[in-house]
């Protein structure tokens, strides 16, 4: 078949007349039904022939290259490609530091805490689908998930746990950033930004703790949310606080609860804050972290030692 | 020895995380430290031989002189990222299998936990409450932590160590974040998980927790000890102690970031306003030990007692 090369339909219809002439004698329905018959195999034989070609070399299909973009055969170049043309993968460079790869210059902690970070995204969210943030059926919710809904225990369980160890992975991250003294310059910057992080970590990590509506989280909060009470000049316990007229219904700690009491509004600002406002800034600031990692000329190192003889001179302001 | 209440704390759910803190932190402070002092000898090789200095490639990795600088990220990297996932997944799950989310009662506003604890990372914090007026504890520390981490690398002059493990060379931040985060921020977290009970008392591992456990603590005041009782005079005597204090802390820091030649050097790169803001911040943090020794060894609660506040 000559014209069999595009992946165009065409042709078939000539190939159904080709056949009509052969069958003189008989009544021309019987030859009519052959014809029709001819022609469908020939068009079966091309299928065929197609999904074995699609099936043999799938990345010369239309569907594969508008996905892809670019090949991806065994070359140093395309395996570049493979990264810089990805949206997730471009992230980083093409090639790095031979070094920077082995596990013990940074731990993978940083990149260990983001992907902990996502496991709780997922998780969080399917969570959500089974939570209340309402008095008394929020703890409902909770018990639901722990005896009914299919690995409702897990989930629960994995979101918790990936929690506390988000917690840890970005305490140990800083404190891998600090010995390898990576906040020096050019870094000066997403230092600042990973404080930030932290800080929003332990938030994210406080405002959860509280959701299950427990006696655990009432009282850890109750306790945590009583220090915004005593808050200088804008708590009603703090200092100078009632002398700028702070009340227990005015003050920093009814703002953060809605309330003089750890109560329904305290439960949905808590909700609130935990799956949508610090996710969301929280996410903001990691892609501004991860772009500066890149445009500060990626990872600090393993750099080669400089020698105490050889500090310059500090520039003259 | 009471093994039962000891394994009680070990093993509420909640208090894996200090468990495992207990392990973590200080295997990658060796971790961290073998990678310095590895580099910290090389650097006293080249140090000690200029020639050698010249050619060498300065890092303690193999090296080879034909070797590519860099590597594909994929699949050298990638692979890596890939098995890290895989392998944090597979922990993550089995700890959600094999260990259960804590669930208490529901709350009760009328039923008081006791003790009644903060998350175990704000631990830290409540610690200091025993030290600490709440505005202090719960508010400015930190709020003077935050923006403490965050003036580090503004602050911190010394241009060594930058991208490389080390020891000998930032010996003195080095120290200092170690301090904060192994001694002030770490093991307070730990005391404050495995060690302080019911009333929010003293326990040592092992002991009973016992819930009407009472001390009668004479804690006093510094200026009722020198008999002041005029509240005028409290004020002004509680901020000359304090003071004294901050000037005593300064000209201590002070001395001791000029005993070496190569800090004076490095103090000498500092502006005024760098060196002012990391010595407030220095004084600041040693005021938590200084203030807990105070209260543990003279049982003094405040030292500067205001109409206001209390310090
Ligand atoms: C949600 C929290 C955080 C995430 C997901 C995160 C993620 C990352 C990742 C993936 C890297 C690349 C290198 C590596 O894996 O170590 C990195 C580098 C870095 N991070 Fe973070 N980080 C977080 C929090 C922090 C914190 C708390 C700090 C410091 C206070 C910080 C400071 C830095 C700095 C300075 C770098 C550059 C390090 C270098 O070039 O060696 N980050 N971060």
């Amino acid at each position: 078949m000559p014209e069999s090369n595009g992946h165009d339909a065409k042709p078939v219809s000539t190939g159904g007349t080709n056949g009509t002439p052969g069958n003189g004698n008989g009544n021309g329905h019987g030859s009519k039904v052959a014809t029709v018959v001819a022609g469908a195999k020939q068009v079966q034989a091309r299928a065929v022939e197609e999904i074995k070609e699609t099936i043999k070399a799938p990345e010369k299909t239309d569907v594969w290259k508008s996905i892809l973009r670019v090949k991806h055969d065994e070359t140093p170049r395309s395996r570049a490609l493979g990264v810089l043309s990805n949206v997730f993968l471009h992230l980083h460079p093409a090639k790095i530091n031979r070094d920077a790869v082995a596990y013990k210059y940074t731990w993978g902690m940083g990149g260990m805490t983001f992907y902990v970070y996502i496991t709780l995204v997922f998780t969080g969210t399917l969570l959500m689908f089974y939570y209340h943030p309402s008095k008394v059926v929020a703890f409902r919710d909770i018990l639901y998930l722990e005896s009914d809904v299919p690995f409702g225990k897990l989930l629960r369980n994995m979101h918790r746990w990936g929690a506390h160890l988000m917690v840890i992975m970005v305490e140990l991250h800083m404190f891998r950033v600090f010995l390898t003294g990576s906040y020096k310059k050019p870094r000066e910057f997403n230092w600042v930004v990973g404080v930030l992080l932290l800080v929003l970590t332990l938030l994210l990590s406080f405002t959860g703790y509280l959701l299950p509506d427990d006696q655990l989280g009432f009282w850890a909060v109750t306790v945590g949310t009583n220090m915004a009470r005593a808050t200088p000049l804008l708590g009603h316990a703090g200092p100078f606080g009632p002398q700028l007229g702070m009340t227990a219904f005015n003050d920093v700690r009814f703002g953060l609860l809605g309330g003089s009491i750890v109560d329904s509004n305290a439960l949905l600002r808590a909700y609130i804050w935990h799956c949508v406002a610090i996710p969301i800034i929280a996410s903001l600031f990691m892609i501004v972290h991860f772009w500066r990692v890149r445009k500060d000329g990626g990872i600090s190192g393993p750099a080669p030692v400089v020698l105490e003889s050889e500090i310059k001179e500090p520039r003259k302001v | 020895m009471d093994f039962h209440q000891l394994w009680t704390i070990l093993s509420t759910p909640d208090n894996v995380p200090i468990v495992l803190l207990l392990f973590v932190v200080p295997f990658y402070t060796w971790y961290a430290l073998r990678q310095s002092f590895a580099n910290d000898r090389l650097i006293a090789e080249l140090e000690a031989n200029p020639e050698m200095a010249k050619t060498h490639h300065r890092k303690v990795q193999p090296y080879k002189p034909g070797w590519a600088k860099e590597v594909h990220v994929w699949p050298y990297l990638l692979r890596i990222e890939f098995l890290a996932a895989i392998i944090v997944t597979v922990i993550l799950m089995v700890w959600s299998i094999t260990l259960n989310a804590p669930l208490e009662e529901p709350s009760n506003p009328t039923l008081t936990m006791n003790p009644s604890k903060a998350p175990w990372y704000f631990l830290g914090l409540q610690e200091m409450l025993v030290y600490f007026d709440p505005w202090m504890a719960g508010v400015v520390m930190p709020s003077l932590i935050i923006i403490g981490l965050m003036a580090i690398p503004f602050i911190d002059a010394n241009p060594l160590g930058n991208g490389y493990y080390t020891f000998r060379q930032r010996k003195y931040s080095i120290l200092t974040f170690i301090f904060g985060f192994i001694v002030l921020w770490v093991s307070m977290i730990v005391i404050g998980t495995l060690i302080r009970g019911p009333g929010w008392m003293w326990f040592w591992p092992g002991t009973t927790w016992d819930h009407n456990r009472l001390i009668f603590e004479v804690n006093r005041d510094l200026p009722d000890i020198f008999g002041i009782t005029a509240r005028v005079g409290k004020i002004i005597f509680g901020a000359i102690v304090v003071l004294l204090y901050c000037v005593a802390a300064a000209i201590g820091v002070h001395k001791l970031l000029t005993r070496t030649s190569f800090n004076r050097k490095i103090l000498a790169r500092m502006s005024v306003l760098q060196y002012v803001t990391m010595q407030v911040f220095l004084v600041i943090m040693l005021a938590l030990p200084v203030k807990i020794m105070v209260r543990l060894l003279f049982r003094i609660k405040y030292i500067w007692v205001t109409p206001w506040f209390n310090i």
